[in-house]
């Protein structure tokens, strides 16, 4: 297991840079993992952020739909919000381990 | 060459067949590609266009004659005279739709609306609109384009594409 010194915090990532513990998650990494990632974090991306970690912790599978259901954002402004791949990235800047569904 | 130097970054696919799994087979490709942030354009002809005429798009079946991978719900054999039944494809059909549902896989018409609210392009293959006597206007109202075969592969272009036959 990798780790990553993000924001002078030492995080436990995979090669790829996505949390294993997404206990050690914080706002303000997330703001720096943003800003690797070219993402100026707003409260609109927060609100995703956190809607993604509470699904995770459920248990709930991710899905882009769920995304679109969620109430907060439709789908398209989810990709506008993190553009390239919105799943992957959105993972990676919450905290959590990278998303195993294929829709 | 590895797939870090060269990821794919451009995927054509190409859907010629109607049933709900082919259907499926190229919705789940062509919406995974656009979750990755891969341009994606998806072509539908013949069958396949029933995904994105406006009346059949949502009411797809799957075949229940002739296809030796069918099983019953508990994993025996599904019998090709049962399928033969009238009502039974309808009752398939609707069962796989709802298995699909549980797992978060939308309709027809909403995956093609994920799909463009993600970038991706939906056409039309003209030849075969000709064929089924389809006009634009009988197709789902996000349909790109209708285009000949030429067409689509100018748009096919490029180091890194694939194009993918379901």
């Amino acid at each position: 297991m990798a780790q990553k010194i993000i924001a002078g915090v030492t995080v436990d990532v995979t090669e790829e840079g996505y949390f294993t513990n997404p206990a050690q998650w914080t706002k303000e990494l997330a703001m720096q993992i943003g800003i690797e990632e070219n993402i100026q974090l707003s409260d609109k991306h927060f609100e995703i952020l956190y809607f993604i970690r509470e699904r995770f912790v459920k248990g709930e599978a991710l899905t882009i739909r769920s995304i679109g259901n969620s109430g907060i954002i439709d789908i398209k402004g989810f990709y506008g919000l993190f553009p390239g791949a919105p799943m992957k990235k959105a993972a990676k800047i919450a905290g959590i381990p990278k998303p195993a569904s294929c829709v | 060459m590895t797939n870090e130097e060269h990821p794919l970054k451009k995927v054509c696919i190409i859907c010629a067949k109607g049933a709900i799994e082919d259907v499926y087979a190229a919705l789940v490709m062509g919406n995974g590609a656009v979750m990755e942030g891969i341009e994606t354009k998806l072509f539908f002809t013949f069958f396949g266009l029933d995904a994105i005429t406006t009346k059949t798009m949502n009411s797809l079946h799957t075949g229940t004659v002739g296809n030796p991978a069918m099983r019953m719900p508990g994993g025996l054999p599904f019998p090709t005279l049962l399928g033969l039944i009238p009502g039974v494809e309808a009752g398939v059909s609707a069962m796989m739709r709802n298995q699909m549902e549980k797992l978060d896989i939308p309709p027809v018409k909403e995956f093609l609306e994920m799909i463009d609210a993600g970038g991706g392009e939906i056409y039309a293959c003209k030849l075969a609109m000709d064929m089924f006597k389809l006009e634009k206007k009988d197709l789902w109202e996000g349909v790109k384009d209708v285009l000949t075969v030429g067409q689509f592969y100018e748009k096919c272009g490029g180091l890194q594409t694939q194009i993918i036959f379901t």
